[in-house]
Formats: C-alpha cells, structure tokens, sequence
C-alpha cells in the first residue's frame, strides 16, 4: 500500500506536472481566469488520465515493447518507435468516447465542460503522462495510482493559480470554496502573497500574461518546499 | 514578396509564439537549463513546424473538414517520430536529456496552432515559411532564457565556462535559483514584460 500512496503523494506533489515539468501550460495559463472554469478542467483532466494511462500501459506491455509480440511469433520485433502515434490515437479516441458518453449519460456536466473536453486531447499532461509511465516502467495498477495523482496534481495547481488570478481582479470567489482555497493556499504558503497581490498597481507591460508567469514561478518555488519530504 | 517576409518575419517578435500567442510554454520552460539543450529543441520545433506546415498545406484542400484534426495530429506525429529516431541515432546523450520533451512536439500548441491557423488557408511556400518564422520566434525566446539560466546558474555557456564558479575554484558563486524550474516563469515573465514595454501596442 506504501508504495502505491508514495506513487501518488510523488505525482501530486514533488513532481507535480505543471509546476515541476511545465506540462499542460497552454491550458494552464489560458484556462486560469475563474476558479469554476478551473475545478471543470480539473475534473476533466483527472477523469482522462485515469483512462489513458493504463491503457497506454496495456498497450506498451502487449504490443509495443521488445519483445512483447513474442505470443503473436515475433519474439524480437521492437515497436517501440511507434510508442507517440500510438499513445495520441488512443488519447485521441478516448477523450472522443469520453465526450460521447457524457453526453449521452450525463449532459448537465457535458455542457459545463463545453470546449475544454476536446481540448486535453493536445494537453501535454496527458501525452507527458503516458510517456513518462513508459520510462519509469510502471505496472498496469501503479499506472492508474500515477495517472490519478498526476491529474490530481494538475487540478490542484490549476485551482490554485485560478483562485489568486481571481483576487487579481477583485472578483469574487465563490463563497463555499472560500475556506477550501483559504485552506489550500495556506498549504502553498501563498495567503501573504494573494493579500498583497489584491491591492498591487501591476506594472502596464505586466499585466495578464505576464504577472501570472511570476504567479506560476512563485507557485512553483513553493512547490519545491515538498520535495525535501521523504517516506 | 512582401507578403512571404511578412510569414517570416512577423512571428519573430510582433506576433511571438510563446511571448504574445501564449503557445508551447511548456517545453520553453523545461529544456532551458542549458543552452545546448535549448537549441537542440529549437532547431527540431522549427524542422516540425515548417515540414508540417507544407504537408498540410499541401493536401489541405483534400482534408474533410471532420477529421482534420486527426490528420494533422497523423502527420505532425510521423514528423517527431523521424526527429525522435534521428535524435536517438546520431545524438544520443542529447535526446537521453530531454527525454520526454521531444516526443511531447507532438502536443505543443505552436505545431498544431499554425497548421489550423495558417497552412490550412495558405499556399505551401508561405506556410512553410510561416512554421519557418513561428519556430525560430519560438527559438529566439528559448535560447533567450537559456542563455541567461546557465550562464548565471553553472557560469557555462554550452558548456564552456565563461564565469569560473567557486567550486572549480574560481571566483563566482553562482546562483542555483537559475537551475531549477521557478526561474523559468520568472525570466520568461520579464521577456513578456520587456516586449510589451517595447511595443506598446501589444499590452492586454
């Protein structure tokens, strides 16, 4: 059990996908203007790596790796070049099988999620995901604990940074996901920063964009506070 | 003529990908930490862009509409996998160090930006020189940040040392900030600021 909650505790926060390896900033930058559109995506993310990252580690394990056509009689054939195109087909087709299925079953959270489904398809958390299950040589079970945590780790972060974007702008949080964001950002160390940040005259060639690159550094720097920790 | 230096050009600074489209972020900040590692990137994001640019733009009036994505995605991911191979063939400890960061061209926004943007609406010498242009924009700022992370983080630059740092018994201490992934959204949050100080008109 140990080593399963380490897998997860790892991904979530040590090397947490968007701030320690800069995966998935497209979305991260662009989809972190409001806290609810933020949680949306965050389900979203959380719900894609669960499926894709076992499945792209079937598939390596069953017929990708050297070796693993051995039960079809090609005991030396090496597809593992294939490995890219493979693993974007099958994100590509899930979160297309995804889509359909929640707008079939349940259309209330199909609407909500609007755009944002199709767009993991080219979330490089998602592929960064696959890829890095196959270099660490994960098992099938320990695959889905880190597709879990590495999508957790990306909702987490992505809350967050909407939550102080927010208090950017004076808008308001919405009121029962006050104490969670109090609470979270008191985790990351942040609530000095958020304070100041709600009364700061950001500099015009700064604003947007590039105050949230500071935002997202300073996150980042506070995430390296965790890595110290060890089981 | 105007009309192809403009495809080039534009993306360089005016139109920057990573400074003002806000597109493939993510390798820029993670294979920075060195110059070598910068470049190498750069010239395979440039490579990707510009050839996925011209095969789409070539066939682009045979792509039904509904599945375009996907033969985008088909085309880009068989340009990354040659570069994958050609990597791992004739350079190995390089794409040893950037592990992940090349197969993930596939999913960088600028490849599949500019094929849906530009190559599908454009004839194939200017897309080519459109993902010419996006990739070096891309590059400028890549090699920018580099630059500046490892000279002040191990006073080498491609590694060769420029400032003899304390452990090899020079004289500067360098800064191990530089080295680690927040200096990266620092210094790429300073280029948006400097550019958008610079030209004015770009400010949000």
């Amino acid at each position: 059990m140990s080593h399963y909650f380490m897998i997860f505790f790892n991904s979530v926060f040590i090397d947490n996908i968007a701030l320690t390896f800069f995966l998935g900033m497209c979305t991260f930058i662009a989809v972190s203007k409001k806290v609810s559109t933020a949680i949306m995506l965050g389900a979203a993310v959380i719900a894609v790596e669960v499926i894709t990252v076992p499945v792209n580690n079937l598939l390596y394990t069953f017929l990708l790796k050297k070796g693993a056509l051995a039960w079809a009689g090609y005991p030396n054939l090496d597809l593992s070049f294939l490995g890219l195109i493979c693993y974007i087909g099958v994100i590509a087709a899930i979160v297309q099988i995804l889509e359909m299925a929640l707008d079939k079953y349940l259309p209330a959270l199909y609407n909500a999620l609007g755009i944002f489904l199709p767009l993991i398809t080219v979330n490089c958390a998602i592929l960064g995901a696959a890829l890095f299950m196959v270099e660490r040589d994960y098992n099938v079970m320990e695959s889905t604990v880190y597709g879990f945590g590495v999508g957790f780790g990306f909702a987490l972060a992505i809350c967050l940074l909407a939550g102080i974007r927010e208090k950017l702008t004076y808008s308001d949080v919405p009121k029962g996901l006050r104490g969670v964001f109090g609470f979270a950002l008191a985790i990351c160390l942040l609530a000095g920063i958020r304070e100041k940040l709600t009364y700061s005259d950001v500099p015009k060639g700064l604003r947007g964009v590039g105050v949230t690159f500071i935002i997202v550094g300073l996150m980042a720097m506070s995430f390296k506070a965790f890595s110290g920790l060890q089981f | 003529m105007a009309k192809a230096k403009d495809a080039l050009l534009d993306p360089l600074f005016n139109n920057n990908p990573i400074a003002l489209q806000i597109l493939g972020i993510c390798s820029a900040l993670a294979v920075t930490n060195k110059l070598s590692t910068a470049l190498t990137m750069t010239i395979a994001v440039t490579l990707v862009t510009a050839f996925s640019n011209a095969a789409i733009s070539a066939i682009r009036n045979h792509i039904p509409n509904s599945i375009r994505i996907i033969v985008q995605m088909t085309i880009i991911a068989t340009l990354v996998i040659i570069i994958d191979q050609m990597l791992k063939a004739y350079a190995y400890e390089m794409s040893k160090a950037l592990s992940v960061y090349v197969g993930l061209i596939i999913t960088n926004c600028i490849v599949m930006g500019r094929a849906e943007a530009y190559a599908m609406k454009n004839p194939v010498g200017l897309s080519f020189l459109d993902g010419l242009g996006n990739g070096l924009g891309y590059g400028i700022v890549l090699l920018a940040v580099g630059f500046v992370r490892e000279l002040f983080g191990s006073g080498k630059l491609f590694g060769v040392t420029i400032l003899n740092t304390v452990n090899d018994g020079g004289w500067y201490v360098s800064n191990g900030l530089m080295l680690l992934a927040p200096s990266a959204f620092f210094l790429i949050g300073f280029i948006i600021w400097g550019l958008r100080t610079w030209k004015p008109e770009l400010q949000e």
